[in-house]
């Protein structure tokens, strides 16, 4: 059988020998490993002051996409709510009026769309269930907070800013192999290049 | 003989040193901890203050902040008697440590030791052996098994390495003929430091220090994995405060007393080839001094976290079996080498 790790020692009960018995050679071969340590380079990043770079794909804070006009993508159609495995997922769909098309980009949308963000697991299951191109997972953490209703995310947190400028970029998410797939006639009206998400 | 000059004298060292042991305690706690840190490849506290300086003031402040607690089922006088004791002995050892030569101000000549008393080295072991009763009453008044087990490891552990000690320090007390720390510290010139002559003894003395001040791999008496605190499980607030204080000073006050014993104290080699002025002398061997007791406060430090700690036989057994047999063989060598060389 091959063994788990190189460093494998079989263990023997054998009488300790003399110098293993006065300690003394151990304990030097010890404390020089530890004065070694003592001068290394530390591994600490001293976290509010340096962030590490976080993977372009890292499944963080969830973002609802609006369109190049402005328009919420979302129609509400329940897709990512039932692909969520952790049931954090849920909304109220409603009926778009009139004069709300630039709010809106179709008849339906949600009015109520909450993420429970004590549930979720950063799975990602959502933003590949969404047909629509509406949900994504972004680079950016979940605050922290002190009561458990503070992280029942409502719309207010989820919906990317209205300002052209202020609209968080996802493209990076976008693999070559993820865009060449969406492509296919099916998803024509998602419009899929990365101009039109990111506008 | 007691004149107003030195009463004041003998007032303003007493409250120097005092106020220098308190600040090393406390500073030994954040080197504590540095070097834990940098030992296992972290940076440790940096928060409060620049380099996290301020952070023996804010844990001081948390200790004093916490809610004092005392067991109903304690017994109430020994539990506040027992911190207070374990404080009390580890702040008057250092009335005998010779912290450099003189000063002479103004055709005065004034030692800077708090007291000489001719018996020095028997007064540390005397207020050493009584820090013991700190732990034991502590562990005792807590009314905790935990408590009276770590009070019993303490005990049985610093009585048993007391014998050796004193039995290291015996064989040193051949070699110099005195137990005045003062005498012992002058005798040192040059590079006659008492190491060299006394390598065995050293050791045995060294160990025993470790025994002694409770630390690892010593620290049976506290044990935080299994005994959660031994002898302070129950204590909190300042009281916690003072048994943990009281352990840095002891830190302190050896590495001090191992220095002076073994390390010339405040002497260096050369320095007295230089024709320095005397007081400019005296402070440079404050200086050398404080050099050595940092070094080896950092050496308590190193081992600790280097080393596990001991089982309970095997203290038992490294103790009785080990170093009692050894400091008596010390001894008898000593005698043996004194003896071939006529310096009888």
């Amino acid at each position: 059988m091959q063994a788990l790790t190189t460093r494998a020692k079989v263990a023997v009960n054998k009488k300790m020998s003399f110098k293993e018995r006065i300690y003394l050679p151990a304990i030097i071969g010890g404390m020089a490993l530890t004065i070694k340590h003592f001068f290394m380079k530390k591994v600490t990043v001293s976290y509010p002051e340096v962030q590490r770079p976080f993977a372009p794909v890292y499944r963080g804070h969830h973002v609802l996409k609006r369109d190049e006009n402005g328009a919420e993508r979302c129609t509400a159609c329940g897709l990512c709510a039932v692909a969520c495995p952790a049931e954090a997922i849920t909304m109220v769909a409603s009926e778009r009026k009139k004069g709300e098309e630039n709010l809106y980009r179709e008849e339906k949308y949600a009015s109520v769309y909450e993420i429970n963000m004590l549930r979720c697991i950063f799975c990602g299951l959502c933003e590949e269930a969404c047909p629509k191109e509406a949900i994504f997972l972004t680079d950016k953490t979940v605050s922290s907070d002190y009561r458990r209703d503070g992280f029942v995310y409502g719309k207010d947190k989820l919906v990317e800013p209205m300002d052209k400028n202020k609209r968080i970029d996802v493209s990076k998410r976008q693999t070559p192999e993820v865009a060449e797939f969406k492509k296919h006639p099916e998803y024509a009206h998602n419009k899929l290049n990365n101009k039109s998400l990111n506008a | 003989m007691i004149t107003t000059g030195f009463l004041i004298y003998k007032i303003i060292l007493v409250v120097v040193v005092f106020t220098i042991s308190l600040l090393i305690a406390m500073y030994s706690t954040y080197a504590e901890r540095k070097v834990a840190a940098f030992m296992q490849d972290r940076i440790g506290p940096n928060r409060a203050g620049p380099f996290g300086l301020l952070q023996p003031l804010a844990d001081g402040v948390k200790m004093f902040m916490k809610e004092e607690l005392i067991p109903t089922v304690s017994n109430k006088f020994l539990f506040i008697l027992g911190p207070s004791v374990a404080m009390f002995t580890s702040c008057i050892t250092g009335a005998v440590v010779p912290w450099g030569t003189s000063l002479q101000i103004g055709g005065h000549d004034y030692p800077l030791q708090v007291t000489d008393i001719n018996i020095g080295l028997l007064y540390v072991f005397a207020v050493t052996s009584i820090g013991v009763y700190g732990i034991m009453i502590g562990g005792w008044a807590s009314n905790n098994k935990y408590s009276l087990m770590g009070a019993l490891r303490a005990s049985s552990q610093m009585i048993s390495y007391e014998i050796a000690m004193g039995l290291s320090i015996i064989a040193l007390v051949m070699h110099t003929g005195t137990l005045s720390f003062r005498e012992i510290a002058a005798m040192q010139t040059g590079w006659h430091w008492n190491i060299i002559y006394q390598p065995l003894g050293f050791l045995i003395f060294l160990i025993c220090a470790f025994a002694e001040t409770n630390r690892t791999p010593f620290d049976l008496p506290e044990s935080d994995s299994e005994l959660i605190g031994g002898y302070h499980t129950e204590y909190s607030s300042m009281k916690l405060g003072f048994y943990l204080f009281a352990e840095y000073i002891n830190m302190f006050i050896s590495s001090a007393v191992i220095s002076t014993l073994y390390f010339g104290g405040y002497h260096m080699p050369f320095i007295g080839r230089l024709g320095l002025s005397h007081n400019f002398e005296a402070i440079l061997g404050i200086v050398f001094l404080f050099g050595k007791i940092f070094f080896f406060i950092f050496f308590f430090m190193w081992v600790r976290w280097t080393l596990p700690r001991f089982r309970y036989d095997q203290l038992m057994n490294l103790g009785w079996k080990i170093l009692i047999p050894l400091s008596i063989a010390n001894v008898a060598l000593t005698g043996t080498l004194m003896w071939l060389f006529h310096r009888i």
